[in-house]
């Protein structure tokens, strides 16, 4: 176990030189000096997998807190604050990410005092912004807790928790949906298999499918690194609602192809049409199946490859609008510099090692914070 | 409609790039040939062969989509014509290359403080009600500058009065819904490198479609997500009620 864990270790500590060497060069050499973005193609990796992809995958912290506070599904209490920490985590990383992408980062505040309600950039940026101190808030209680702050404690779960989870649904659906609607001012740029002028309702679908699917890898991975075990009735649960989500995105995804009369175009086998059979049939259409049947769900390994599936093909689907899409659109020629992937695999590895460092400081999980990471065997914990 | 515009007769051009020398002077660039549009190349003459030739600029759209895609205003619309960039503002988001439908903007890819480089139309001149460098410069008339109504209905004699020389749309009356740069085509000029397939309606009204509906969106969806809130939760405590009194009775 020791050797494993130091095999870790030193990999993390191997990427993260090779990370600082990377940052230094980002912000003494410019954006050219650790990456292949250019004049025809100014979006690349960092935008479809850090910042599409990263805020979809930190969905589960909404979609948790509204099935635990705004429906009362009690059952899934026990998930609720490992989804707000990782959605919490994961926005910090979508922000230090746009701190390495943007040109001038300094600038950051900038939508604060100058104005554009016409730009859907604007508003995302003021939904990250205003949803990050929404998890925060959010999150708050946990310390007050590990600090026994009662009285704190109190007024928070009675007062502040349900008006700051209807705020975070509130944001959330704006700047998830928002995410797409940046894609629908380029018509003639995107492949048609991907440009919709339903993109924000596409992207905000998938990213409620995204967040549970998200949710339900992570239990998963801390049941193997901390050894907490989890009442196999929530991952079913979880695996019932991603898959019904799916059969809702897939349906509003073929019936947008049909109304513009580019079906066709998805099964002529060319490029784009292999990469939209890729990512709607492996990652969309495949894990549906299987989640929506009873003996997958049973088995705690067949649905955690499912949801794994859920996630890489929904990771897909928005590095393909991003990346694939615009350069079918364009003709522009982009491939990411291997320093691009240092910072895009970085700032996952400091967000997991945030993850396993909270949850020893903090009561994040129902028994309260781990104490003696006990990495346990997954096969055996999660027999049912 | 915005006041000025630079009309481009490309049958009239002779790739003698006084243009691009001029711009080049008047930004403050070194001298050089320009391959493109870049950095430090705002305007191009592009070589078509035959001695034809292309101007590529900043179309410096009537509703620019660069200005309504910038988080922060950077880029902005004047009257007068020219869209601006501001580097106060500018995030470096870059949203404003990804977005534009001429394929414009150009980036200092290797600059630890970049800048967003494109032709400003040469915005300082117009306010001293100067025209441009490039036009000031052209010696044979292929570039002029003037006010739009005026260069428009010029166009429009030009291709009326030789039908056979022009083709029959200027480009940039409608694309993205007209610019203020204006562009008379020869029909055996070759191609230039002018996309082809831009929407003949400025493109913000896109995103204004999906944004413009969000101050309706907001309170129906808050008003619903508190509703199912106190729902829920007055079910669950008037089946705890019961649940208490059924205790009781027993």
């Amino acid at each position: 176990m020791s050797r494993r864990l130091g095999f870790w270790t030193g990999f993390f500590v191997l990427l993260m030189m090779l990370f600082s060497i990377v940052i230094v060069r980002r912000f003494t050499g410019g954006l050219g000096a650790v990456s292949n973005l250019n004049d025809e193609m100014p979006w690349g990796l960092w935008i479809g997998f850090d910042l599409l992809s990263g805020v979809a995958l930190a969905a589960g912290g909404f979609t948790i807190t509204a099935i635990v506070y705004l429906l009362h599904l009690e059952r899934y209490r026990p998930i609720v604050r490992p989804a707000l920490l990782t959605a919490f985590l994961g926005y910090l990383m979508v922000i230090a990410a746009l701190l390495v992408d943007l040109g001038r980062p300094w600038n950051i505040w900038h939508p604060l005092i100058f104005w554009n309600p016409h730009s859907v950039m604007f508003e995302v940026g003021w939904c990250v912004m205003l949803y990050t101190t929404v998890l925060f808030l959010e999150f708050l209680p946990l310390v007050f807790e590990r600090f026994r702050i009662h009285r704190a404690l109190l007024f928070w779960s009675r007062y502040l928790t349900p008006p700051l989870v209807i705020a975070g649904v509130l944001l959330s659906t704006l700047h998830q949906s928002s995410l797409g609607t940046l894609y629908v001012i380029v018509p003639e740029k995107l492949h048609p298999l991907w440009y919709s002028p339903i993109l924000p309702l596409l992207f905000f679908v998938s990213a409620i499918a995204l967040g549970l699917a998200m949710t339900n890898v992570e239990s998963f991975l801390s049941l193997r690194a901390f050894g907490k075990r989890l009442e196999p009735e929530i991952l079913r649960g979880l695996g019932r609602a991603t898959a019904v989500t799916l059969l809702l995105y897939l349906t509003l995804r073929f019936e947008d192809l049909y109304v513009r009369g580019v079906l066709g175009q998805a099964f002529v086998l060319d490029t784009a049409s292999i990469f939209f059979l890729l990512e709607v049939g492996l990652g969309a259409i495949l894990p549906m199946a299987m989640l929506f049947t009873r003996q997958v769900r049973r088995r705690p390994l067949a649905l955690l490859g499912a949801q794994l599936l859920v996630v890489l093909g929904l990771i897909f689907q928005r590095m393909n609008v991003a990346v694939t899409a615009f350069q079918l659109g364009t003709g522009a020629s982009y491939t990411p510099d291997w320093q691009e992937f240092v910072v895009s695999i970085g700032l996952v590895a400091i967000g997991f090692a945030a993850f396993a460092l909270a949850v020893r400081l903090l009561p994040v999980f129902p028994e309260g914070p781990v104490r003696h990471p006990e990495p346990t065997d997954p096969f055996s914990a999660l027999a049912p | 409609m915005s006041v000025y515009a630079i009309l481009f007769d490309q049958t009239l051009c002779v790739g003698c790039r006084a243009c691009e020398e001029a711009c080049q002077q008047e930004n403050h660039q070194p001298p050089h040939q320009a391959e493109g549009l870049d950095a430090e190349s705002l305007t191009w003459v592009e070589d078509l062969g035959d001695e034809n030739y292309a101007r590529h600029l900043c179309m410096h759209c009537e509703n620019p989509t660069c200005a309504s895609v910038c988080p922060v205003a950077a880029l902005q619309k004047s009257p007068l014509g020219p869209v601006t960039w501001s580097a106060e503002r500018c995030i470096g988001c870059r949203y404003c290359m990804l977005a534009c439908p001429f394929h414009v903007p150009r980036y200092q890819w290797n600059s630890p403080n970049p800048e967003l480089r494109k032709c400003q139309m040469c915005a300082h001149r117009l306010a001293q009600g100067r025209p441009t460098a490039c036009a000031e410069a052209c010696p044979t008339g292929a570039t002029t500058f003037g006010r739009r109504r005026t260069l428009l209905r010029e166009g429009r004699n030009r291709i009326e009065s030789d039908p056979e020389t022009y083709l029959e749309t200027i480009y940039g009356r409608q694309e993205a819904g007209g610019t203020s740069v204006l562009m008379l085509l020869g029909r055996t000029c070759g191609t230039a490198h002018l996309p082809a397939n831009v929407p003949p309606y400025d493109l913000p009204r896109l995103t204004w479609g999906v944004l413009e509906k969000l101050p309706l969106i907001i309170p129906v969806w808050g008003v619903f997500l508190g509703g199912v809130y106190w729902l829920t939760q007055r079910r669950e405590a008037v089946a705890r009620a019961e649940g208490a009194e059924k205790g009781e009775q027993q």
